[in-house]
């Protein structure tokens, strides 16, 4: 796997670590229970396209969010946290 | 047939000729409805199916599989048995399936190589010995047992290890002496053979393409060979659950990850025990046929692929020169992956669904293999009983709801850490 850092270049994978999925969005503090439970425990867990953390450690820091096909490895994109954050 | 010495020398005198199939070929009857149905032909799903046609009398039973008996974590583990855990949620399940193991093979009539050639894990540091101290208390207080050992009691043991490693030194370990290996093949096919014989339908090559529920109550699972019905559903399917379960409406927990593992070229007898590294996560024991069978870590992300990337088979091959550099002349021969179904705090879940009549069995993380028996055992009386036994009474589905949770590593809901 090669991830295409938008500071870096295309970079083996080794270089990052992931903290996996990018979908669950943190709730709001005043949020219920049950929400709070899903977004720390209950994943989607797809075949198929996953947005996902990687930290590029070994490169330029960042923080990325990367799109990749869970069946094959294939990385479909990568953005900047900021980036992706924009709609 | 019963296999014993007279069924071999009899067979053996006709040439081999008149072998029967272990166990018949079946698609699931469509015309029937069964009382439970068994999504997955896993070592868990199988032994599910034993457990309930001899312990509990259901015999009317039909095991799902998408591809053939044994084509998933069952046949792609390294095969390690131990019932070496911290908490009690988890010490007298895995325990009793320790216990299981011991009498397996007269129990199922078959040959699974169970070897109790003991676990032994290594320790590097005194923070780590103190560790492995309360570990080892622990077990002993839930009636296993377990030995600490002392470099020189360990050097005695595996002299062929690098003990004056200078950045992980071997110090000691711990011993669990009636852990071992088993042939893990023999156990899917051990386990189908015992449950068609008494008259489960083993249905391989049929996927469970969806689940067909009615006001909250499950009715069967429609499959690639049709509409299955049944008064039951139990998933044991392992790295595919969420998929699974997806099909009833339900989130789970878990996140499906790939593990791999390795075999070197076969050599003379030689690793007559199983041997983890404590400074990283490696373990590595000898096959009956002369290869030495390793693996270690997670890659690291989420992957329905069976197979990894190279840097973990970098990392893997690292970790073994670290414990045992004389690996170094040896050639890799085979690898592989298989897909884990990683809990949110690295324990499994057997248990009810909210689901009427559905039942979840996941969440193995990469020890579901030592489990097989337990689980089948459990999972078994989960449905014929429709509660949980003593054993498996904490391994709930909600436990990550009402917070009690079975955290053996500490590492909280980071389930490419457990």
């Amino acid at each position: 796997m090669r991830i295409p850092c938008p500071h870096c270049g295309e970079r083996p994978v080794d270089e990052f670590t992931t903290i996996g999925t990018a979908d669950p969005v943190r709730p709001e503090a005043s949020s219920d229970m049950k929400d709070w439970v899903d977004y720390v425990y209950i994943r989607n867990n797809p075949a198929g396209t996953h947005r996902e953390w990687f930290h590029h450690v070994g490169g330029c820091r960042a923080w990325l969010v990367v799109t990749r096909d869970t069946r094959t490895h294939a990385i479909l994109g990568a953005r900047t946290a900021e980036e992706a954050r924009k709609p | 047939m019963k296999y014993s010495v007279f069924s071999l020398l009899r067979n053996a005198f006709q040439a081999n000729r008149n072998w029967k199939p272990a166990w018949r070929d079946m698609s699931p009857r469509t015309d029937h409805v069964y009382d439970v149905v068994i999504v997955g032909g896993g070592g868990h799903g199988l032994s599910t199916a034993h457990y309930l046609a001899k312990v509990h009398g259901i015999t009317n039973v039909a095991v799902i599989e998408k591809g053939y008996v044994g084509s998933g974590n069952v046949g792609r583990n390294t095969t390690i048995i131990r019932s070496n855990y911290l908490l009690p949620g988890n010490t007298p399940f895995y325990e009793w399936s320790l216990k299981l193991w011991e009498g397996l093979e007269q129990d199922i009539n078959f040959n699974a190589m169970v070897s109790q050639r003991g676990v032994l894990n290594l320790y590097h540091s005194d923070a780590q010995r103190d560790a492995y101290a309360r570990r080892g208390n622990a077990m002993r207080m839930n009636g296993v047992d377990s030995v600490l050992l002392d470099a020189a009691q360990v050097r005695a043991m595996v002299p062929y290890l690098d003990f004056d490693n200078a950045r992980f030194p071997i110090r000691g370990g711990l011993l669990q002496p009636r852990g071992g290996t088993v042939r893990h093949d023999a156990v899917a096919w051990g386990y189908a053979r015992a449950a068609d014989s008494r008259g489960v339908d083993i249905c391989q090559h049929c996927e469970v393409t969806g689940i067909r529920i009615e006001a909250g109550r499950v009715l069967g699972v429609e499959t690639t060979k049709g509409f299955v019905r049944a008064r039951k559903v139990a998933l044991a399917a392992a790295g595919n659950s969420s998929r699974v379960a997806a099909m009833a409406g339900l989130r789970l927990p878990i996140e499906t990850h790939v593990l791999q593992a390795f075999v070197s070229e076969a050599i003379k007898p030689l690793v007559d025990t199983v041997i983890t590294f404590g400074a990283g996560h490696f373990y590595i024991s000898q096959s009956d046929k002369g290869g030495l069978v390793f693996g270690g870590d997670l890659d690291g992300y989420n992957s329905y692929a069976q197979r990894g990337s190279l840097p973990l088979v970098e990392h893997v091959m690292e970790e073994g020169m670290g414990l045992m550099p004389m690996l170094g002349r040896l050639r890799v021969v085979r690898s592989w992956g298989g897909v884990m179904d990683m809990s949110m705090d690295g324990s499994p879940i057997i248990d009810k669904t909210p689901v009427e009549g559905l039942y979840l069995n996941c969440g193995w993380c990469y020890g579901g293999f030592k489990a097989t028996p337990a689980s089948g055992w459990c999972f078994a009386h989960t449905i014929a009983r429709d509660e949980a036994h003593a054993l498996n009474a904490a391994m709930r589905l909600d436990r990550f709801a009402t917070g009690h949770l079975i955290d053996e590593k500490g590492a909280g809901p980071t389930p490419n850490l457990h």
